[in-house]
């Protein structure tokens, strides 16, 4: 069963991933839990995501394509990366979870992969 | 003839289902995974067992006949769907694993399981006691609405809601280990004390499957307490629902009238209850970590002391309140807190304590108005007890306490 796990994150803590000061200890604890998911074989995918200033949003309305300056969601706590892990139940991603750097600073939403929904809306890569 | 073939295969149909409901939903579902996919299959089972029996007489095993009933459904329903690649090959597992077990009682209890489900933290909380009375204790959601004042329909949407999450996040089966015990156990005596709280309302007795639940209630503790024996408030709990269980015959006159705790003639108590929970409180005492249901039990153990010593020493009781409300503040233990209090130094003691609890959340319970009019009774206000007493009767729903409340009420002298 996959998990995707949604980091969220203040603007104080994109703000370190840049500060002389802070950087290293932000990138080693994300880098340490990166090599623990490696280790235990689950890491089937994930990126940090850039600062949400950098977002754009997209929507098409009647045939129009309208752009906007910034992220879908107007609220503090953003999307600042997600993983995707391969793990056998739900307790098992929550303790994967509660692991991550941003558990103790922001907030880590836990979600299923739609299991059912994945074949209707993929196609096999034919490569 | 045949209708009395009927009535008898109907009656052990029912039988079954009532004495093993939860623990089928268990083992399918611990295997499945899937809460409502194993009741959907118990229930198909069931209907089918109401054609089949009658006309070919009650199986020997009737449990072993419902769970091969309903994996057989389980496992159609699967081959159907075919998008479940995880539950097929758990499914052929199933199939062999129960065929090699004809003996229902050599089938393993995973009724505990299914109960950290129900109280799983990725559950919304106020779901977790529907879930457990649902999936543990087979009530419908007509019997759980009565029984926690919701309406069927809000309860049933949320109970839906609830399995499918368990399904679709694939919450796992297991007894939690014990570093995440503390964090899961709470819910899960909640849960089991809820149901038994429920079951204590009827003081009556009328209704005879809310008994069963009260004796259900204590079952899973003492479940519990056998597969967690190093926790207190799981003995803390045990001993609380023994210590009322042991009273229950006495709540009632031979007659069928209410008898209040402080006018029951301890002779009516069940002795080997009592002291089954004074041994498992005075083990969790031993363990030195106090918490909410030992305090409880407590409370319950001075009561049941009158039996030996004939009184009823009033200021531990209030002392023991005292505790709760510190250590675990409730409507309920305020209300019973204040009783205590006016025990021991009189009903105007009583009265101001009542009335330090927020006003807006005790218009509709029903504990607080009895109490209310009970100290305003014996401090002599005839005119605000009575309206007390017309509150607390209005919103009785045992007919036994509102015959006792009625009685108390027109004793009253008018001024």
């Amino acid at each position: 069963m996959l998990y995707a796990l949604l980091i969220y994150e203040k603007p104080d803590d994109f703000a370190r991933r840049e500060s002389a000061v802070e950087s290293e200890a932000y990138a080693g604890a994300w880098r340490a839990y990166h090599r623990d998911l490696l280790d235990a074989g689950i890491f089937v995918g994930g990126k940090p995501l850039d600062a949400p200033e950098t977002a754009t949003t997209v929507r098409l309305r009647e045939r129009k394509r309208e752009i906007q300056d910034g992220p879908y969601a107007n609220t503090k706590e953003q999307l600042g990366g997600f993983t995707l892990l391969e793990l056998p139940s739900l307790d098992e991603a929550l303790e994967w979870a509660a692991r991550c750097p941003a558990a103790s600073y922001g907030a880590v939403e836990v979600r299923p992969i739609a299991v059912e929904m994945e074949p209707r809306v993929t196609v096999a890569n034919s490569n | 003839m045949q209708t009395r073939t009927n009535e008898t295969a109907h009656r052990a149909v029912e039988a079954v289902a009532r004495a093993s409901y939860g623990r089928l939903v268990a083992l399918l579902a611990t295997r499945t995974r899937d809460v409502a996919g194993a009741e959907d299959a118990l229930a198909d089972a069931l209907v089918a067992a109401l054609t089949t029996w009658p006309r070919d007489g009650i199986p020997k095993n009737p449990q072993g006949w419902l769970l091969t009933a309903a994996r057989n459904r389980l496992v159609d329903h699967a081959r159907h769907q075919q998008v479940h690649e995880h539950s097929t090959p758990t499914l052929k597992l199933m199939t062999r694993e129960f065929d090699e077990i004809a003996d229902p009682d050599s089938w393993p209890d995973e009724r505990l399981k299914l109960l950290f489900v129900c109280a799983h933290p990725a559950i919304d909380p106020t779901i977790h006691t529907p879930l457990m009375l649902q999936t543990v204790l087979g009530l419908d959601a007509e019997a759980i609405g009565r029984a926690l004042l919701v309406a069927p329909k809000t309860i049933g949407q949320r109970l839906v809601r609830a399995k499918t999450k368990i399904r679709q996040t694939r919450i796992a089966f297991e007894i939690p280990t014990a570093d995440q015990i503390p964090e899961r156990l709470e819910a899960v005596l909640n849960a089991i004390y809820a149901a038994y709280g429920n079951s204590w309302e009827d003081a009556s007795g009328a209704d005879q499957r809310l008994t069963e639940l009260g004796q259900e209630a204590i079952w899973l503790a003492r479940v519990l307490r056998e597969q967690i024996p190093a926790d207190p408030e799981v003995r803390g709990l045990l001993a609380l629902m023994l210590y009322c269980e042991a009273r229950r015959p006495a709540r009632r006159s031979v007659d069928g009238r209410f008898v209040p705790l402080s006018e029951q003639d301890p002779k009516d108590w069940l002795m080997h209850m009592i002291k089954e929970a004074e041994g498992e409180l005075s083990v969790a005492y031993q363990m030195r970590r106090p918490g909410r249901y030992q305090i409880e039990a407590a409370i319950q153990s001075v009561h049941a002391e009158r039996a030996h010593t004939g009184h009823t020493d009033s200021a531990a009781i209030a002392a023991f309140y005292d505790q709760l409300m510190q250590l675990a503040p409730s409507i309920g233990g305020a209300i019973a807190r204040a009783a205590a209090h006016a025990e021991v130094r009189g009903p105007e003691a009583g009265l101001t304590l009542l009335d330090q609890i927020d006003s807006q959340s005790v218009i509709s319970y029903q504990p607080y108005w009895a109490v209310r009019a009970y100290f305003l009774r014996q401090l002599g206000r005839s005119q605000a007890a009575a309206e007390a007493y017309d509150r607390a009767i209005e919103l009785s729903d045992d007919p036994a306490v509102r015959a006792f409340l009625t009685e108390r009420r027109n004793c009253l002298t008018p001024h």
